[in-house]
């Protein structure tokens, strides 16, 4: 009974907001192009319903492809520099400026190492450097918090760097490397939409696109269609990463 | 000789840990290391395994891999390996073939009756099982001196005592030399043929206390006047090295 109720209380939070809305925007007669009613937005939904499943494919698309770049990337960069203390100081502050650095501002150029005729490489050049951050950072912090006592076992007994990176390091890191996946998977979702938006081309032809080309026809109903769809792909990535960590980090520990 | 330490002196720093220190280890003892914290007990174990180097003295040890072990305070399994793979570590690292280690693993985990638990992970142990995993993958190399950093401390009391049966028995079956370090006066006693209590640190030598009865000891001799005797002796030695 409590479980159910649990699971009601937001379905009917959300049913009581979008009948509040419905009313007042149908009381106050706001006009559709400033303030579509829910039941407008649901009819703009259904008319485009494929052209916004194939965008949101796309968008998809390019944001997994990202997070495949950048998990191989920031992985393999975090294993070649633990080992080594001075290494990692000295990659560090060029993995931070990369961070901190807005897409927005390096979309131009991308756009032109991509190629004009190549977008949807910007925007997965874009996405990836997005979800790099925090698989990097993720691993480095996994790859060093190893137990120093185990640490002291592998020396007693000779283990090589090598061994201790791929016997002791990598393991250790698994927990750290999940939730950055995990993280990244998210921020290559909303990489891959705003790198749409820069990359200033209907090339990609994903969700964003559709919101820029609905605005500028001021079909507001179907740019909340988009984004509602794109809300619910960001949910819907962020809750497949989430199962599968848990499910790794129950075989990790064995319960 | 399985190892010996000569006025070894190590520092931190500015910061004097242990020193000058001296002790000699004979095949097939069992000693006791006891003193107040921050003595340099564990210290001086690290110097026994090669952990650690002194800054001053010198340290004769068993260099060839695996001759000596270490069994830390907590039991430092791997979380992610099965107790099996945790047994055979120190084989996966020496080099041996996988056949010869998964044979060693399997006497080993019968030896401490684990067995049944090759599969296991090592979250689904209790405390005193991990420990035990600990010291069958310490005693997978058929080590000839084995250091045990405070076995017992994380363990209850009737664990300790099973824990502490059981390495009498171990060590009963192949010999090698034991040093352990332990803050409990009554398990030193039980265990070793010798106990050296340690001053305040930088840790020397206070005392030497040689316990005359043969082991493995039943549980019995925690009744014995000779136990009860060496308990008050060895108690009195370490409230005089924490007042000196």
């Amino acid at each position: 009974m409590k479980r159910a109720l649990d699971l009601l209380a937001p379905l009917l939070f959300v049913a009581v907001l979008l009948g509040a809305w419905e009313l007042a925007v149908r009381a106050l007669k706001v006009p559709p192009y400033l303030l579509p009613a829910p039941s407008q937005i649901l009819a703009a939904l259904a008319a485009n319903a494929p052209v916004l499943a194939a965008s949101a494919w796309n968008t998809l698309k390019m944001a997994l492809g990202a997070l495949v770049f950048a998990s191989a990337a920031a992985t393999l960069v975090a294993l070649l520099i633990a080992p080594s203390p001075l290494v990692e100081k000295a990659v560090r502050p060029v993995a931070v400026v990369l961070q901190v650095t807005p897409i927005v501002a390096i979309a131009p150029q991308v756009n032109i190492w991509a190629g004009l005729d190549h977008p949807e490489r910007a925007v997965m050049g874009l996405a990836a450097v997005v979800a790099f951050f925090p698989i990097f950072s993720g691993a480095l912090t996994g790859l060093n918090a190893i137990d120093p006592d185990l640490e002291r076992l592998f020396d007693l007994y000779g283990a090589s760097r090598w061994r201790k990176l791929l016997s002791l390091r990598l393991p250790s890191a698994a927990p750290f490397l999940l939730e950055g996946h995990k993280v990244a998977a998210g921020l290559a979702v909303i990489g891959a939409v705003v790198a749409e938006f820069v990359s200033g081309s209907g090339g990609a032809q994903g969700l964003a696109w559709r919101i820029l080309e609905a605005a500028n026809r001021l079909q507001t109903a179907k740019v909340f269609a988009a984004i509602l769809i794109l809300g619910l792909m960001g949910a819907l990535v962020h809750a497949a990463f989430q199962a599968l960590q848990a499910w790794a980090l129950t075989r990790w520990r064995g319960r | 000789m399985a190892g010996a330490l000569d006025q070894v002196e190590v520092a931190y720093g500015a910061r004097k840990a242990l020193g000058p220190f001296s002790l000699t280890l004979e095949p097939g003892e069992i000693v006791a290391l006891v003193g107040p914290s921050g003595c340099g007990k564990s210290t001086a174990l690290r110097l026994l395994a090669g952990l650690e180097q002194p800054t001053r003295g010198t340290v004769e040890r068993l260099t060839g891999r695996g001759e000596a072990s270490v069994v830390f305070q907590s039991p430092t399994l791997m979380p992610w390996a099965t107790v099996a793979a945790n047994v055979g570590l120190p084989l996966l690292l020496t080099g041996a073939d996988p056949k010869t280690r998964d044979a060693a693993v399997a006497t080993q985990l019968e030896r401490v009756g684990l067995a049944a638990h090759d599969k296991a992970k090592p979250a689904q142990l209790s405390g005193g099982m991990a420990m035990r995993v600990s010291l069958a993958r310490a005693l997978v190399t058929h080590p000839r001196l084995l250091l045990l950093d405070e076995p017992f401390a994380a363990l209850d009391e009737i664990t300790r005592r099973d824990l502490a049966a059981d390495i009498h028995r171990l060590w009963d079956e192949e010999r090698p030399t034991i040093v352990f370090v332990t803050h409990n006066v009554e398990e030193a006693v039980y265990m070793a043929s010798r106990v050296i209590v340690m001053t305040r640190g930088p840790g020397r030598l206070s005392s030497e206390t040689l316990v005359d009865a043969p082991l493995p000891r039943p549980e019995g001799f925690r009744t014995t006047a000779l136990y009860r005797g060496l308990v008050e002796a060895v108690s009195a030695s370490l409230a005089r090295a924490m007042a000196a």
